[in-house]
């Protein structure tokens, strides 16, 4: 089949930052996400948990709390403000001060009407939820000590609120306190320190339940005002205040709690006699897929999704509530962004890494002799480091093909660099007086000729860009007919410049005519969210991959699917491919054999031969050590369409550069885990 | 391959009185398998059992009576007959006494000999010819007799075979220098006159023998010139009307080596359709002496076995049930042979010989008869067991494992094993060694079927079925093993070399004290190790200044080649440390040194890989030797600590062990070096870049 030069990358230094809340909305079943940087991202439960909207973050920004109101989004941080998100477009709506200090929390009731914040000055500020903005409605009483947690009785009428050492419940009506729960503090050393009611929970028959700092989750009565029961769910032999144990519930009879040595504990109601309806909160489950302390749990439909300090997020299925075992209900870990943080200048051997704050420029080493590992005989080399003006953080970036020109885009700037390179002096001269239309961009693409820029935009448009010594200069704003106005997330030209595909989150692809600039036509929209996708250079077939790991191949010359994609169909994948948890992230094409298709995930690069028959499921999938043990001839009658290498791990990027070599830019996790910094508690041995 | 076991006497034989210098006039079959009935040419016939040795019944004739002819047994009427006086027959039964007084009747003619198969009538052979059924005859004794022979034709030889219920009469007669056979067949009547047809030259045939196999009678005579010829005789006779003399085809079978001196007499008698036992002729490699009994196979013309045999040869030799009966001396011994399916292999003594003494063997001429005890079942031979005598017990085993199914032995050998136990233990003269081996090799049994087995081979000191058993069981109990090793170091080696042991065993503890000896001719070590820790340590003792190598001087085996033998065995057997320990503590300290010394002889030994050039199926590797060292250390360390005699000892195991410990140390670096290789070969870690080449198929 053939033999690939592989440029082996691991000098990019990508940190996942760690996750602070998270958010399930049940009724559009997204979970929403919050890190530490800020940023906001949303993923899609029930399409492999595809991520499919991201809203960059800004420096400063702490966010403490999220919040769904309906299907808006609304966060709350140290900052002091409360934001709303513009889901469509992936941006920051507003922000509204709300003149109390820090806000530690943010709780919308389930009439969708208020929002409730707690903040650093002891008070409970409710906000009106109005059609296009909140509006400050009053505070409850003040207290003397911050308010960490807040939650709304069902019936929002009451609100629970957790602080230091206590918990409140006040009446909205009167925004008086109506009781007031004393929580313990630790035994021995721990008894100084105050106890923290990291988290409450309301529910409808009136028990409270909060995790605190002490590592406890109480159980309270609200009529009485008494502690009904307690479990003790970590140790809380630390001293360390930081013994958080957020708490999410679903259905009034399922509860789970993230501690801060990294386990799940779960909670549920069920009676303790079978048939009886005499019903207790029962510590049932643990689980443990973290190394770091928990941040933020969810419990969505069939699983638990937990998230913190080690940045990944966790989604764990119940598999009580699970009724097909499938790919789709397995343990998911979620690492990295299902969005390509590195692009390449493919003609000229330049790489760009995307980091939220700054752009690195690298240029790939050279080799020679033979082998199976090269001798590097010119090491890569870093040519520049862009940072980024302004607060906010980088949404996207490109380096076109050939290597003169880079682009990137915050949310509200958009930056474009001619690089200039004689020698080892590289030099860079900002575009200055840039088009009106270029102020920001959802995604960015250079055409292949680098003669183009594309700026995907509000309103799901594109706009065009032509590009010469001289300057830039607007060409044309490309819209589709009609559908959804969602952000874009993925653009693809093709080689000749005559087309142009753009993907949005409403799993929309529209295909455009880059000589009339018009729009040419629409793929038929799957339920699935497109990954990547990818213009075959000789055929001007696009190819797109989909989160459920489906692929297809539409002609657009002909505005139908191929054959092949249609054979692909019919046929059916292999199990292995379908049962492959993370997306695909790349396609490309090799012009010297037009059948191979290259495509990667986080795990497996794979080069798909399009005039090999298919798998099916009775065949080996992973036959490359088979083949590779069989002597030449016979291996053709072994072989299938889908060739897979697994040499390579943690993979962030995989290119094809135009000297046919292979750029491959992983991320070990090991390195990620060892940058992380320490874990508050750690399990050794038997403590 | 054919064995002669070691033989017993079974009675003596007394002054030759008459002129025919024959001491014993016949051995013949008694009741049963275990009976022999022997008549001696003074005036006495004896029954013996054979197992026991012993006689369980005597008659003799009143002085100036002579014992005209051997006395047999009628199976029919279980009844004894002899002939006195050439014309008296005289009838007696078990319980008679007196022989004067049992049954006498007066025939008309002399008679030759009263010849008896099983479960049949006895025929009488008179010396003219004529053949009358007993029972024929006694109904009117004065009948006339009729002459067959010719005047001057003398009866040499007379047998009678019996198959199929068929009774055949063979007689040779010899009339001046001519040599006949006759075959007289009941039923209808018939006599067949054979002419013996051999090259000129030749003298008469000294001894006949005569076996029926399948439907031919094979006749075997031997020459004084030692050639063995055969003949063919159908069963029945194809043509009954044939007149006159028929020539008798024969063809050379065997021809045996000749001494110097001249022959004058010897014997032989067909085993089987391949083994012949000869007496008389010389062993070919022992020289001149020619009281050997020999093991002759017919189809390879080789030599099986052989046995000297000490004083006078009588040129007689019988064979029943799997022994053979010799008189010589001034004594009859009892021989037990085994003759094992021939092939060319087993005849050159290239067949690995796997050990099956306690088969029974059994020639043809018994094959015949219909087995009366071929089909017992379980519960009758439990029953047989608790009553019967050795002989007949070992036997009846025998016969019951050939005959069993498969899966009822499995469950029967048990049973039958605790019964033959039981019975051993009460019975101090009770032990059927050969039916313990031939229900072992069953392999059905295990040391939980039959816990008792091994400690009463262990009282009956049979180290034979300890080691067969210590191979067999795999769940022998450590107090046990502890028992046995004690048991083996206890014994002397003199009384262990007599021990029968399996041969492969013995044949590996030979090869490895040899093995030192080659190893001590090569002057050196084999695989060139030399310890470079024993050059420094010579110093520290002054006395080892004179000895080059310290260590050769102990490669000596501490125990005998059977005790060795046996000690192997015992360090095969599995056992958990935790539990071997405390019993370990029962040894003596002798013992335990005896057995340290031992197990150190073994350890240098494979440290100096004498032992990869042996091939032997069983041996004791070399961490279970090290886990017995450690064991034993364990288990005694206080007393090798204090004992004077083990100080030696202790102190070159200590020499010897540092010196390997230095060695493996050594090795311990190689090998880490080589890990580096091959994980820097295997390395993924590249840093942050590097350039590769993958190839996907």
């Amino acid at each position: 089949m053939g033999e690939f030069k592989v440029h082996r990358v691991r000098f990019f230094d990508y940190m996942p930052s760690g996750i602070r809340a998270l958010a399930f909305n049940r009724d559009i079943e997204r979970i929403a996400v919050a890190r530490m940087d800020g940023s906001v991202e949303v993923f899609h439960c029930s399409d492999r948990f595809f991520q499919e909207k991201i809203i960059p973050g800004r420096e400063q920004c702490g966010i403490e709390g999220l919040s769904w109101v309906g299907e808006r989004l609304f966060s709350a941080g140290l900052n002091g403000g409360i934001t709303e998100y513009d889901l469509t477009n992936q941006k920051v709506k507003y922000t509204v001060d709300a003149y109390g200090g820090p806000i530690w929390t943010i709780a919308g009731n389930q009439q969708g009407t208020h929002l409730a914040v707690g903040c650093e000055d002891g008070t409970v500020k409710l906000f009106e939820v109005n059609e296009d903005k909140i509006q400050f409605e009053r505070n409850l009483d003040r207290q003397k000590s911050r308010i960490i947690s807040l939650s709304w009785h069902p019936s929002g009428s009451k609100i629970a609120a957790g602080m230091m050492d206590m918990i409140q419940i006040f009446n909205v009506e009167t925004g008086h306190s109506v009781h007031r729960l004393l929580a313990d503090r630790g035994v021995g050393t721990s008894r100084s320190k105050e106890c923290v009611v990291w988290s409450v929970v309301y529910l409808s028959d009136g028990t409270i339940i909060s995790g605190d700092s002490v590592g406890m989750v109480k159980l309270w009565d609200d009529q009485t005002g008494t502690l009904i029961k307690s479990h003790n769910v970590t140790k809380c032999d630390v001293i360390t205040s930081y013994l958080i144990v957020p708490l999410e519930w679903q259905n009034e009879d399922s509860l789970v709690a993230g501690t801060s040595e990294g386990t799940v504990v779960q909670f549920q109601f069920i009676s303790m006699v079978l048939g009886k309806d005499d019903k207790e909160w029962v510590r049932t489950r643990t689980f443990k897929n973290h190394t770091h302390d928990i941040r933020a749990v969810a419990e969505i439909t069939t699983a638990v999704v937990s998230g913190g300090m080690d940045a990944q997020l966790v989604v764990r299925p119940l598999l009580d509530k699970v009724e097909v075992r499938s790919a789709a209900s397995a343990l998911r870990k979620i690492h990295f962004p299902h969005r390509r943080l590195v692009s390449c200048a493919r003609k000229s051997g330049l790489m760009l890494f995307q980091y939220p704050g700054h752009l690195e420029l690298w240029r790939l080493g050279e080799s020679e002799g033979k082998g199976s590992s090269l001798f590097v005989k010119r090491n890569p080399e870093k040519l520049l480091h862009l940072k980024v003006k302004g607060e906010d953080h980088i949404r996207c970036s490109a380096v076109s093909p050939c290597g003169e020109w880079i682009v990137y885009s915050t949310a509200s700037s958009l930056r474009l660099y001619r690089l200039h390179c004689d020698n080892n002096n590289v030099s860079i001269t900002k575009i200055s007086k840039l088009p009106m239309v270029l102020s920001s961009a959802n995604q960015l693409c250079f055409s292949s000729d680098s003669s183009h820029l594309f700026s995907a935009s509000t309103q799901s448009s594109v706009h065009l860009v032509s590009l010469s010594q001289s300057g830039c200069k607007f060409v044309g704003t490309l819209k589709p007919k009609s559908g959804s106005h969602q952000a874009i997330h993925l653009l693809a030209a093709s080689e000749d410049g005559k087309w142009l595909a753009s993907a949005n989150s409403d799993h929309e692809v529209h295909i455009y005519n880059l000589q009339t600039r018009k729009a040419h036509c629409t793929v038929p929209v799957y339920s699935s969210a497109v990954t990547a996708m990818g213009i075959h250079p000789t055929t001007n077939c696009l190819f797109m991959m989909y989160a459920d790991q489906q692929m297809c191949e539409y002609s657009i010359e002909q505005k139908q699917y191929t054959d092949w994609s249609r054979m692909v169909q019919r046929k059916g994948l292999h199990r292995f491919w379908m049962e492959r948890d993370t997306p695909c992230l790349n396609v490309m094409f090799n012009p010297q054999h037009p059948s191979h298709v290259i495509l990667h995930d986080t795990y497996m690069l794979c080069i798909i031969d399009q005039s090999l028959p298919l798998p099916d499921d009775k065949t080996q999938f992973y036959n490359q050590l088979t083949l590779k043990s069989l002597p030449e001839e016979q291996r053709k009658s072994h072989s299938h369409a889908f060739k897979v290498c697994k040499t390579f791990k943690d993979i962030l990027c995989v290119e094809l550069m135009s000297d046919q070599s292979l750029v491959v830019v992983e991320r070990p996790l090991e390195d990620v885990a060892s940058q992380l910094p320490a874990p508050i508690k750690q399990k050794k041995f038997a403590t | 391959m054919a064995t002669l076991y070691e033989g017993y006497t079974l009675c003596g034989v007394g002054p030759v009185q008459n002129s025919s210098n024959i001491g014993i006039l016949g051995v013949e079959q008694g009741r049963d398998i275990d009976y022999v009935l022997v008549t001696d040419s003074s005036r006495s016939i004896t029954v013996y059992k054979v197992s026991d040795q012993k006689p369980t019944g005597s008659w003799s004739v009143k002085q100036g009576q002579i014992i005209s002819c051997p006395a047999v047994f009628n199976t029919q009427s279980q009844e004894y007959v002899v002939v006195t006086d050439d014309r008296v027959v005289r009838v007696w039964k078990e319980d008679d006494v007196n022989l004067e007084k049992a049954f006498k009747a007066t025939v008309s003619a002399d008679v030759l000999r009263v010849l008896s198969a099983t479960d049949s009538e006895p025929v009488v052979l008179f010396c003219c010819g004529a053949v009358r059924f007993l029972d024929s005859l006694l109904a009117s004794p004065q009948q006339p007799i009729e002459d067959v022979l010719t005047e001057d034709e003398i009866i040499r030889w007379s047998t009678i075979v019996k198959a199929e219920h068929q009774l055949v009469v063979l007689f040779s007669t010899e009339q001046r220098g001519e040599h006949c056979l006759y075959v007289q067949r009941f039923n209808p009547n018939t006599l067949v006159k054979h002419r013996i047809e051999t090259e000129p030259g030749l003298s008469a045939p000294i001894s006949f023998s005569a076996t029926c196999r399948g439907s031919n009678i094979h006749l075997l005579y031997l020459y004084l010139n030692g050639s063995v010829y055969e003949s063919v005789l159908p069963f029945r006779s194809s043509s009954t009307g044939a007149e006159g003399v028929q020539a008798l085809s024969c063809s050379l079978c065997l021809s045996l080596p000749l001494g110097e001196e001249k022959l004058m007499s010897g014997a032989a008698v067909v085993l089987d359709e391949a083994h012949v036992a000869v007496i008389g002729f010389p062993h070919p490699s022992a020289g001149a002496c020619k009281d050997y009994l020999c093991i002759w196979n017919t189809h390879f013309q080789t030599l099986q076995a052989s046995k000297e045999m000490a004083g006078r040869i009588y040129s007689q030799l019988w064979c029943y049930s799997g022994k053979l009966y010799v008189p010589h001396g001034k004594m009859l011994s009892v021989i037990p042979f085994d003759c094992q399916k021939s092939s060319l292999a087993a005849a050159m003594g290239k067949l690995k010989q796997t050990s099956r003494s306690g088969k029974d063997f059994s020639v043809e001429i018994w094959n015949i008869c219909p087995n009366v005890k071929s089909a017992l079942t379980v519960d009758q031979l439990v029953e047989h067991i608790k009553t019967s005598a050795v002989e007949d017990v070992q036997a009846e085993v025998g016969e019951f494992i050939r005959r069993a199914p498969q899966a009822d032995l499995q469950l029967a050998a048990g049973r039958v094993a605790l019964e033959l136990v039981s019975r051993s233990q009460t019975d101090a003269n009770f032990y059927p060694q050969c039916a313990f081996l031939q229900l072992l090799e069953t392999r059905y049994l295990c040391y939980s079927v039959c816990p008792e087995l091994l400690s009463l081979a262990m009282v009956k000191k049979d180290f034979h079925l300890c080691q067969i058993a210590f191979q067999i069981f795999s769940d022998i109990p450590e107090a046990v093993t502890c028992a046995c090793l004690k048991a083996i170091l206890s014994t002397p080696d003199l009384e262990m070399e007599t021990v029968n042991l399996d041969t492969d065993s013995v044949i590996f503890m030979k090869e490895l004290t040899q093995a030192h000896s080659r190893s001590d001719e090569e002057g050196g070590q084999l695989n060139g190790f030399c310890p470079p820790a024993l050059e420094s340590d010579v110093s520290d003792t002054p006395s080892n200044k004179l000895q080059r190598d310290p260590l050769s001087l102990d490669m000596s085996c501490p125990v005998g080649l059977h005790k060795g033998a046996l000690l192997n065995e015992v360090l095969q057997t599995a056992y958990s440390d935790r539990s071997l320990l405390p019993h370990l503590k029962d040894l003596t300290v002798p013992q335990v040194i005896v057995f340290l010394q031992y197990l150190r002889f073994l350890y240098f030994k494979y440290s100096h890989d004498a032992h990869k050039q042996i091939r032997a199926l069983r041996t004791p590797s070399i961490s279970q030797i090290i886990d017995w060292v450690c064991l034993l250390l364990d288990a005694h360390f206080t007393v090798l600590a204090v004992a004077p005699e083990a100080k030696r000892l202790v102190f070159d195991l200590h020499k010897f062990v540092r010196s390997q410990v230095k060695l493996y140390a050594e090795l311990g670096k190689i090998e880490g070096s080589l890990q580096v290789l091959k994980n820097s070969k295997q390395s993924e870690d590249f840093g942050m870049y590097a350039i590769q080449v993958i190839e996907l198929f």
